[in-house]
């Protein structure tokens, strides 16, 4: 089923802030103003998107070093959210964590992590939570291709299939973990998901560059979540279009090849909806320059709104080690 | 006077933990075989039949997982109490404890909080060997955000851990397995609290201050009553938390006798008993009369052979001895 204009307009602003976000980002950071260790979502908009367009408000995300998206999908403040990349007082975190430890508890954003695998135990343990307190909310754990190797997701999966727990765990394959190929980390005989089915947890692969495919597997497996009938696992197949990082440039790290970089930039899906949308007949030209110039404004808003935003004072140094 | 009720260490424990699940519905305990099998050392026992197995949940063998999932839990509306049986096996949680647990509340700006309580257990003299016997506060006391907690009688351990489950951060709460059962102690009928970061002087003395946690207090006890024999009147000061640690009644109590040894189970190399030297040396230099002392597991693995791993624990002869030697040469045997 093809959701309602409305939802699929919403679709394209928000993968399209997102992309414009990372730019921009990028451009601060060149600029010296953005600083630390920044992990594009370039290329991958469509997971963040399809994914969090299928959530309440009151449901929750867990993220990962590579979390822009996922915060600005989930309905993330990007004025806030650049801030916080640039160190500013008025950031998410006050500037105390930067981009790898993003959040907004009151959307529902528990946290990026700076460990590979670190929201596996939180977005499980918010999903007992979810049970415990009867609130009818469900969590989408993203992650990794490189974090479906770390230990504890396979403690935490055999623990949600046994306490039918509603956690959605959404593996964005993008290719890579750090600068190793999803190939040569992982055996491919068999889909990651495997692995989830092994606990007897349902199990799809997707493409994850249509944004349309994700969200039609992450609304079944909100349902399946809301209706108590436990986790899911989807793997999105997506393309980390941006290196491992910023400064992780051109193919000095030799994991990739620049034709392979070009021909995949030709599938990347911000573009590829954007022509679904008109050769569909859903949007205009007229209609979607019109989202394109909000997005543009409310990017221009973020970078004056850093501009304006002081720094930290150090007398916040020592606040928040403790509540 | 208020009434009082003679408890075990263990029954004290269970005793905070049924008050605080019958008064805060988002309380609840998840762990190895605490459940129906009543944990490993019978302190949860009962309390799986009390209040059933959705508030006292027995776990797979992941403790990293139920550690990762207490967290979460926490930030989102719950307070778990998350025993994991060995301190030893807290090394399987680590990333849990020290990069997500202590650090959100700041990394996030002051917007999440983690009231998490990890119940763990410490101390040799089971011969349980090297991977079942190790103190390892030190490991969790260096993390900042991390609030450490070590009750050397039932009244401190229930008043302890009754406010560790109120507090709104993580809280690693370590209790000596070999006290469960042989600690006995009077313990009040009526509700109370005990904060965390204040030390107890457990005994008064004027000569040295014997600074000791956990079962060392028992220790540090015994040496004073052996101490009393020959004239020598020792303080006993428990600082029963490591973090925040009161400071302050350490320092006033060796301004007061000049001279301090300080006693933890945890190995002497870079351990708890550093750090309190470190600040006596600090605070009350000029009132030392002698170096501060230490005392604290050997610097080997915990060996099984009860003969050799007696050796490796502080005891009151040595605690004993210790002291005459920073009396001077009359109290030397």
């Amino acid at each position: 089923m093809i959701p309602d204009k409305t939802l699929l307009s919403e679709m394209y602003y928000h993968m399209l802030r997102i992309r414009r976000f990372e730019e921009t980002a990028q451009e601060l950071y060149h600029r010296g103003i953005a600083v630390g260790l920044l992990h594009p979502y370039i290329g991958e908009e469509a997971v963040a998107v399809g994914a969090c367009l299928a959530l309440r408000r009151d449901d929750y995300i867990t993220s990962t070093h590579r979390g822009h998206g996922h915060v600005l999908a989930k309905g993330g403040d990007p004025r806030r959210l650049l801030a916080e990349l640039c160190g500013r007082a008025t950031g998410y975190c006050q500037g105390k964590g930067g981009s790898m430890h993003a959040a907004d508890l009151s959307l529902g954003i528990l946290g990026a992590n700076g460990i590979v695998g670190g929201g596996f135990g939180i977005a499980t343990g918010a999903a007992l939570s979810a049970v415990r307190r009867r609130s009818g909310q469900v969590v989408i754990c993203f992650f990794g291709d490189g974090a479906a190797n770390q230990g504890i997701f396979m403690e935490v999966m055999n623990m949600a299939a046994l306490w039918r727990l509603p956690v959605i765990y959404l593996c964005e394959n993008n290719g890579f973990g750090e600068y190793t190929r999803y190939e040569e980390a992982t055996p491919t005989v068999q889909p990651i998901g495997a692995r989830a089915a092994a606990f007897g947890i349902p199990a799809t692969q997707v493409d994850g560059n249509d944004v349309l495919a994700v969200y039609a597997a992450a609304r079944e497996g909100v349902e399946r979540a809301r209706a108590g009938e436990g986790p899911t696992f989807i793997e999105a197949r997506t393309y980390r279009l941006s290196g491992h990082h910023m400064g992780d440039v051109g193919f000095t790290r030799g994991y990739r090849t620049q034709a392979e970089l070009e021909a995949r930039w030709q599938e990347e899906p911000v573009g590829r909806f954007r022509r679904w949308l008109l050769a569909q007949a859903v949007m205009t030209e007229a209609e979607l320059q019109v989202l394109e110039s909000r997005v543009e404004a409310e990017m221009q808003e973020a970078v004056s709104f850093v501009a304006d935003s002081p720094l930290p004072a150090l007398s916040t140094l020592e606040e928040h080690v403790y509540a | 006077m208020p009434e009082t009720v003679e408890l075990t260490m263990a029954q004290a424990i269970r005793a905070a933990l049924a008050e605080e699940m019958s008064r805060d519905p988002a309380v609840f305990l998840m762990g190895e075989d605490i459940g129906r099998a009543g944990g490993i050392f019978m302190v949860t026992k009962g309390l799986q039949e009390e209040f059933g197995p959705e508030r006292v949940m027995d776990t797979p063998i992941s403790e990293a997982g139920i550690v990762g999932m207490g967290v979460g839990a926490a930030m989102t509306g719950m307070r778990p109490v998350v025993e994991i049986m060995f301190s030893d096996l807290l090394m399987l949680a680590m990333d849990q404890i020290v990069n997500q647990a202590a650090k959100m509340h700041y990394m996030t700006g002051g917007q999440a909080k983690v009231p998490l309580v990890i119940r763990s257990t410490i101390g040799a003299g089971r011969s349980a060997a090297a991977q079942h016997s190790q103190s390892l506060q030190a490991l969790v006391a260096h993390i900042p955000g991390l609030k450490v907690v070590m009750p050397s009688t039932p009244y401190d351990a229930k008043g302890l851990l009754k406010s560790a489950i109120r507090d709104d951060n993580p809280v690693i709460f370590l209790e000596d397995k070999m006290c469960y059962h042989t600690v006995k102690g009077p313990v009040p009928s009526e509700e109370y609290l005990i904060p965390l970061g204040v030390a107890d002087v457990k005994r008064q003395g004027q000569d040295v201050t014997l600074v000791a946690t956990s079962s060392m207090v028992q220790v540090a006890l015994t040496a004073a009553d052996l101490l009393a024999l020959e004239g020598i009147s020792a303080e006993v000061v428990d600082p029963r938390t490591l973090r925040p640690l009161d400071k302050e009644t350490i320092v006033r109590s060796v301004m007061k006798t000049n001279r301090a040894v300080v006693i933890d189970e945890g190995h002497l190399t870079y351990g708890v008993t550093a750090e309190i030297a470190a600040i006596i040396a600090d605070e009350a230099f000029d009132y030392l009369d002698a170096p501060v002392k230490r005392l604290g597991a050997a610097d080997v693995p915990v060996p099984m052979a009860p003969v050799l791993e007696a050796a490796t624990v502080p005891d009151a002869h040595r605690v004993v001895s210790t002291v005459k030697g920073l009396l001077g040469r009359r109290y030397r045997s």
